[in-house]
């Protein structure tokens, strides 16, 4: 059963088409990668997803439910996450309580003026942020300044934040862009945990690595279209993709 | 890098050490000569209106350049409940508080469809509007130039009538605010303090707190967390309209009277340099910042020529001759040439105010001890 439906979406920004009559289909528990060259359309396609742009025409809906015109702050109460190309968290706040706002906004909603009870007094919530943060396992460094950690810790720990709210989708911008070799791989290996425990993610990727690695259904994007679909091994032989990337030119 | 846990226990000696340093104010100023009832009430009031002010400033990061329109909108309020019902200060305070936060919840929605420069301007332009309406068209409620006063003679319908030419003086049940040579007014606004010290340690410990400090590190990341951000900015800003207004309040329930030119844009200036002389985002600091300020207008505004020209008598007269005109430029009138000084110095060398001061000698004193 399809998770998320994109169907004949466009959009134009002046006289470029940046989406053109885009249909994406993403099936539940799979790792789908969107991939294409700069310029392809694949962040716009992201942002119209999470609602931080309006598409001209199409319908984009989730489980069912048109997601078009909805503020994301409604978007991601629908079940959807997602981890940005530099990790958004909470620089200036300590690991716990960067930990702490997910998981009151999954219990308490968009709003509530709860400010007598003392947060580090509320053991449940306590408990369960443990629980993520040993997930991706950073346990133990809980009172951090969370903007003094490396990217591949700071990944983490955004990740560990959009799990905590049980999504049932995680959308993922290049995941592992600008990281050290060795924070990549572990974030691979953490990706590929979340994978095996049921996770229904899109994954938009430079690094063929990290797509061969974890997806298992590769789109391939090229101005603002989307020109193949198949499995990863599909996809390594296909001609269109070359043509697509190395522009027909002979190399 | 861990940052300083604050764990239930540590609040309350926080508190406790506060309450005790406000309540024996009257003693631990005397050194410093300042332990009279008048500046001590300001330093309440004003302490209280930049830990208000901090709650929105230092927690969500929006800059407001218009709070003193809040003192002005909690001042006038209080002297009408004072003409109208009665001089007890009590109902007179809630209507303020009430009638401050109303204010700022209209102010609030408008100006808080921006952020960052543009929401500053837009608050700076109302506070600057109602100024100036204070003085125009409100002119029969807020009496304009003259400001509005409490008269012997006014209706007031809960109280028995004054007697023709006795001075109204506000009370609190029976206990008027010049008591104990004013005593009596300085512990009303100390306990008010110290009250409203704990509702801020109360909102900065809690989820809301924790929200307010998410909204001023990524709104981004707030959004696609499933939060609605502009609630969450409205509430502070409410909340610190009323904290402005309380202290408002309690200028007009020390000495009757309310004027427009407590709205003006450098009233609202100045509770931006309070939170940052004392450290923004940090709960004490606000009132440090206050203190040091309503101190050093105190004594440099004090100080004039013949003054100088006695305390460098030692010099030279040549000397003294060419010295005291130059620093007479920093003193008396000209004390913001000072203050300026000050501010810009912590803002260059200690950009976390007072409080990081403190923590820059607390760490070295804590490295030592480990040597």
């Amino acid at each position: 059963m399809s998770v998320l439906e994109i169907s004949g979406v466009n959009k134009t920004f002046g006289g470029l088409r940046a989406l053109d009559d885009v249909n994406l289909k993403i099936e539940e528990q799979t790792v789908h990668a969107v991939i294409g060259p700069n310029g392809a359309g694949k962040s716009t396609l992201l942002n119209a997803v999470i609602g931080k742009l309006i598409p001209d025409n199409g319908t984009i809906s989730f489980s069912g439910n048109s997601m078009i015109g909805l503020k994301p702050h409604k978007i991601n109460q629908l079940g959807i996450s997602r981890v940005f190309q530099t990790p958004e968290i909470f620089a200036d706040l300590t690991i716990m309580e960067n930990m702490m706002i997910p998981l009151l906004a999954h219990r308490d909603g968009e709003f509530k003026l709860n400010a007598w009870k003392r947060s580090d007094q509320d053991a449940d919530l306590q408990e369960k942020a443990a629980k993520y943060l040993e997930y991706v396992n950073m346990l133990g460094k809980s009172d951090t300044h969370a903007g003094s950690m490396s990217r591949g810790d700071k990944r983490r720990l955004e990740l560990a934040m959009c799990l905590s709210q049980e999504p049932k989708l995680l959308l993922l911008d290049e995941p592992t862009a600008g990281m050290a070799r060795a924070d990549t791989n572990n974030t691979i290996d953490l990706l590929k945990k979340i994978k095996a425990d049921g996770m229904t993610m899109v994954i938009i990727e430079h690094d063929m690595h990290v797509v061969f690695s974890l997806a298992d259904k590769v789109s391939v994007m090229a101005a603002g279209h989307v020109i193949v679909e198949g499995s990863p091994d599909e996809i390594k032989v296909n001609p269109k993709v070359r043509e697509a990337y190395l522009g027909g030119a002979e190399v | 890098m861990q940052i300083d846990k604050f764990t239930p226990k540590s609040d309350m000696m926080m508190l406790l050490g506060f309450a005790a340093a406000v309540l024996l104010m009257p003693l631990w100023l005397q050194p410093f000569g300042a332990a009279y009832p008048d500046l001590m009430q300001r330093f309440a009031i004003f302490g209280l209106f930049a830990i208000g002010f901090n709650i929105l400033f230092g927690q969500t990061g929006y800059l407001s350049f218009g709070h003193a329109a809040f003192i002005g909108v909690g001042s006038y309020t209080t002297v009408w409940i004072f003409k109208l019902f009665t001089l007890n200060i009590l109902p007179a305070m809630v209507a303020g508080v009430v009638m401050s936060g109303i204010f700022a919840l209209i102010i609030g929605f408008i100006c808080l469809r921006r952020t960052g420069i543009y929401f500053s301007i837009l608050t700076l332009a109302l506070a600057q509007m109602s100024y100036n309406l204070a003085y125009s068209v409100l002119t029969p409620i807020t009496m304009g130039e003259t400001g509005l006063q409490v008269e012997a003679s006014d209706p007031r319908a809960w109280d028995a009538p004054l007697a023709e030419g006795a001075v109204p003086r506000t009370n609190l049940f029976g206990i008027e605010m010049t008591d104990f040579g004013g005593l009596a007014g300085f512990y009303i606004c100390a306990a008010i303090l110290i009250v409203g010290f704990y509702i801020a340690l109360r909102i900065t410990r809690s989820p809301f707190g924790s929200m307010l400090r998410g909204l001023k590190t990524n709104q981004n990341r707030m959004s696609y967390t499933g939060l609605n951000t502009r609630p969450y900015a409205l509430a502070a800003f409410v909340i610190s309209g009323m904290y402005a207004g309380l202290a408002g309040s309690l200028m007009a329930a020390m000495d009757p009277l309310a004027g427009a030119e407590r709205m003006q844009w450098t009233a609202s200036g100045e509770v931006v340099l309070m939170t940052i002389l004392g450290g923004v985002g940090t709960l004490i600091g606000p009132f440090l910042g206050a203190v040091a300020i309503k101190y050093f207008e105190n004594i440099f505004s004090a100080i004039d020529g013949a003054v100088l020209t006695s305390a460098l008598d030692f010099l030279p007269d040549f000397l003294v001759s060419g010295i005291v005109p130059v620093l007479s430029l920093f003193v008396g009138k000209g004390w913001h040439l000072t203050l300026g000084l000050i501010f810009m110095l912590v803002v260059i060398f200690l950009p976390g105010g007072i409080m990081e001061g403190y923590r820059r000698i607390k760490a070295r004193f804590s490295k030592q001890g480990e040597e």
